[in-house]
């Protein structure tokens, strides 16, 4: 607000005479604001109108937003200095009235509710009661069938992948993996075959296949047959909040996830090194086959992905 | 002109009455109505003129350039997870297995004139919804807007930061690409980690385990109807509780708790209002002819077991995603049970626990100042130093979390190690809060005293008695600066000094 306004006494618009410097627009020279609206405003048209032809002629997008931009914004910057310079500069006044009524109405609203509503409700309190009861019990039913009918209940699924005692790992195509398919230091993510496509197999099957050395390793006391010719797996499901845990760093052998920067060392057992990850990615235990196909032993001895509560381990 | 024509024409305008065809409608409208007092009165409504006002205006704004670009994009989107083989005119994507939802807006990017545009407009005037909600409820905030009789409107506007919030992630969930699934995933765990029904929580709003097909019918459908029906009712109420309580105003000259001061409804507030709509949508649409947002292609379609680098959300959501990465990892075993405590205090706990202070706030603060009085003159901030500072002391917290939300991008960019970054993170977010507090305090303090600093001061009419005393009278001020002046400042009753020369006891007037 500027300071010649500031400084005026603000009057109410009604009664008002009609040559009341308060009605005078605020422009000290307002043939020349005029003009230069007027040269907004024919700016805006040319830009709309340029915008009709762009869109007609399917002209690329950025020359469609900066016509149609470029038009809204003229306009708009017209509209505003019209208001601002052109119109009554005030400033007046408006009283406010009292929100509040007096205490002879209000004690009358509040007598109706609690006198002529109490004295109905007193003389049937049963069925007052009955009613109540009544409208409790179905909005509680009510909600059953919207509320059950909208997913499948947890049951055991959080707890189990696919991975099964035998399941052939494959890659994202369907393809087997077998023993000469990683180079050390290599990665891959591997499913239980036939989930490579399906939803489950995306959320809980995935696993991460690393190939650490050439010989048997054993990330962990009691893991010793896991990790056949230096081949671990690991799922993929971030223990904190269920990213794919997809970044290998080579040289510290350690797995990331992009989301939150939680870090696992693949070589003893994923254990968390780094971030807000609390659990280490549960291991995946392996064999080769006779005919040199990559299979797990088991499912994975753990829940994989994210804490939840009726998680017991 | 014959006179017969003329006298025709004033015949014409008599028949019509004193204000012509526009008078007339609205005679027969007043008739079955009954508007025309009503009416008048909204005209002649006032508006503040102070700057601050036009923050709500902002977001109101945004909201309508929303709901008319989204309403575009309902033309072309297909909400289904259907897999398709995408052959259209972005070549990179050819022959790629994606869903519906993701080929239907990556046509809408390329294949639909105007789309793009919208698009993108649709995406930046979420993020200036947002953005001016919230720098609405700081200015309603630090000057006590919220104050009683206003409580009301606090609550349903913090309700709607909420449910912008929401529907923004619904929204840019929608289009199914590699980001937004990411972190539709991450909303899926986060839900799954409250204490006893969180799986099932989230298995009742997914539809099943993650990733599911229900996930992106029922976002869109939260998305484009159910929210925006609630947000355009609280909209609605917020609106006609500030048409009925009228605006705040700062003190100021002729400005009371009884009066609103500024520009009528018609035409002053109507014209700028009007214009600001369109510059408000001008500037959107500038943004989205230039500034390139969310570009779903190069993300490509979403598979649960891929993943990108700096992978972050919108901004709104930012302070989420930090507080997730810098809050140490404790999880819990009670009882045979896990408690997710590294997910459910900083996504669950700590945001309740935010948004709970501020939907008490008013009330608490009632309690506190012990102050049960009708506000309508607003507060500066400095004038109220524990609330300011309570206000700066949250924000900063949030702007750090919202920091730490890109910590692998701050490590990467500045050749920092991560572990330095998550640390330096951790300290900020909790040292830099606890010193906001007293420096904003102080600050205020210190603002108080300047108070009127450049202001003119009221003369005083000082008279020396025959005994040597001062009496000092404040001139009575200028009928054009009641409220504009300072006090006058007292003088000293009584100096103790030598006369050098004995004066005579009278009134020594001052030019000024």
């Amino acid at each position: 607000m500027s300071e010649e306004q500031e400084q005026r006494t603000p009057v109410s618009l009604s009664g008002l005479s009609a040559d009341d410097p308060r009605l005078q627009p605020a422009a000290k020279n307002p043939k020349t604001v005029e003009r230069v609206i007027a040269i907004t405003f024919v700016l805006g048209t040319l830009f709309f109108a340029g915008f009709g032809a762009l869109f007609w002629v399917d002209a690329k997008p950025w020359t469609l937003g900066a016509t149609l931009g470029a038009g809204m914004f003229f306009v708009g910057v017209g509209l505003v200095a019209w208001g601002k310079y052109l119109m009554p500069r005030g400033p007046f006044v408006e009283e406010r009235h009292v929100l509040a009524n007096s205490d002879a109405d209000r004690d009358a609203f509040a007598a109706v509710i609690v006198e002529r509503g109490g004295v109905v409700v007193k003389r049937r309190k049963m069925l007052a009661g009955l009613a109540g009861g009544g409208l409790g019990i179905f909005s509680l039913v009510a909600l059953f069938p919207l509320v059950r009918s909208l997913g499948p209940l947890p049951k055991g699924t959080l707890f189990h992948t696919d991975w099964q005692k035998g399941s052939y790992a494959v890659d994202q195509n369907g393809r087997r993996v077998n023993v000469g398919d990683l180079a050390v230091g290599s990665i891959m993510t591997v499913f239980p075959e036939g989930t490579q496509d399906s939803d489950r197999g995306q959320a809980v099957d995935q696993t991460v296949l690393i190939r650490i050395s050439n010989q048997n390793f054993t990330t962990q006391k009691g893991r010793e047959t896991w990790g056949p010719m230096g081949y671990v797996a690991y799922s993929k499901v971030c223990t904190h909040l269920g990213c794919p845990v997809g970044l290998y760093e080579q040289q510290l052998q350690l797995l990331v996830c992009p989301c939150h920067q939680s870090m696992f060392n693949v070589t003893n057992g994923a254990i968390p090194q780094f971030g807000p990850a609390p659990r280490p990615l549960p291991q995946l235990p392996l064999y080769f086959d006779a005919s040199g196909n990559l299979r797990s032993q088991a499912d994975y001895d753990q829940p994989v992905g994210p804490g939840f509560w009726e998680r017991h381990s | 002109m014959s006179d017969a024509a003329a006298t025709n024409k004033r015949a014409q305008r008599q028949a019509q009455g004193r204000y012509g065809m526009i008078g007339k409608t609205l005679n027969e409208l007043d008739d079955r109505l009954g508007i025309a007092k009503g009416g008048r009165t909204f005209m002649d409504k006032i508006f503040p003129d102070h700057w601050s006002f036009m923050l709500g205006e902002i977001a109101l704004y945004s909201f309508v350039i929303i709901m008319v670009t989204g309403v575009f994009l309902t033309f072309y989107f297909i909400p289904s997870s259907a897999l398709v083989t995408y052959h259209g005119s972005y070549l990179p994507l050819d022959g790629q297995k994606v869903t519906q939802a993701f080929s239907s807006t990556v046509n809408i990017s390329f294949a639909v004139r105007g789309g793009l545009l919208m698009r993108q407009m649709h995406h930046w005037s979420c993020d200036i919804f947002v953005g001016a909600i919230v720098v609405h409820m700081a200015r309603v905030f630090f000057t006590g807007a919220f104050r009683k009789p206003r409580e009301l409107n606090w609550t349903i506007g913090l309700t709607l930061l909420i449910l912008a919030i929401g529907n923004g992630f619904f929204g840019y969930s929608l289009p199914d690409d590699l980001v937004s699934g990411t972190g539709i995933r991450i909303a899926y765990s986060i839900m799954e980690s409250i204490p006893f029904v969180g799986t099932y929580m989230a298995f009742f709003i997914f539809g099943g385990n993650f990733p599911g097909t229900s996930t992106i019918p029922r976002f869109f459908i939260l998305h484009v109807l159910i929210l925006p029906l609630v947000i355009l009712g609280l909209l609605g109420a917020h609106l006609f509780l500030l048409v009925r309580q009228k605006h705040t105003q700062f003190p100021g000259r002729g400005r009371t708790e009884k009066n609103v001061v500024g520009s009528p409804m018609f035409p002053v507030f109507m014209a700028k209002t009007t214009g600001f709509l369109f510059i408000v949508s001008g500037i959107t649409a500038l943004l989205g002819a230039f500034a390139q947002v969310n570009p779903i292609w190069q993300f490509g379609p979403y598979d649960a077991a891929r993943i990108s680098y700096a992978v972050q959300p919108d901004w709104y959501m930012g302070f989420l995603d930090g507080a997730l990465r810098i809050f140490p990892s404790w999880s819990f075993m009670a009882f045979g049970h896990t408690i997710p405590l590294e997910v459910t205090i900083p996504a669950v706990i700590f945001p309740g626990i935010i948004f709970n202070i501020a939907y008490l706030w008013p009330m608490l603060e009632r309690k506190f100042t012990k102050d049960n009085e009708i506000h309508h003159l607003l507060d500066r901030p400095s004038d109220r130093p524990k609330r300011t500072a309570a206000g700066v002391t949250v924000l900063v917290m949030l702007s750090m979390l919202h920091i730490a939300s890109s910590t692998d991008v701050i490590a990467n960019f500045f050749h920092l190690s991560l572990n330095a970054v998550l640390w330096g993170m951790r300290i900020l977010t909790v040292i830099l809060p606890i010193v906001a507090y007293p420096l904003t305090y102080k600050l205020c303090k210190e603002l108080q005293g300047v108070r009127g600093a450049g202001k003119r001061k009221t003369p005083n009419i000082v008279s020396r008695t025959a005994e040597g005393a001062y009496v000092a009278t404040p001139t009575p001020a200028y009928g054009e600066d009641v409220g504009h002046e300072l006090e006058a400042t007292p003088v000293p009753a009584y100096i103790e000094s030598e006369p050098e020369e004995p004066l005579e006891s009278g009134v020594r007037t001052v030019d000024r």
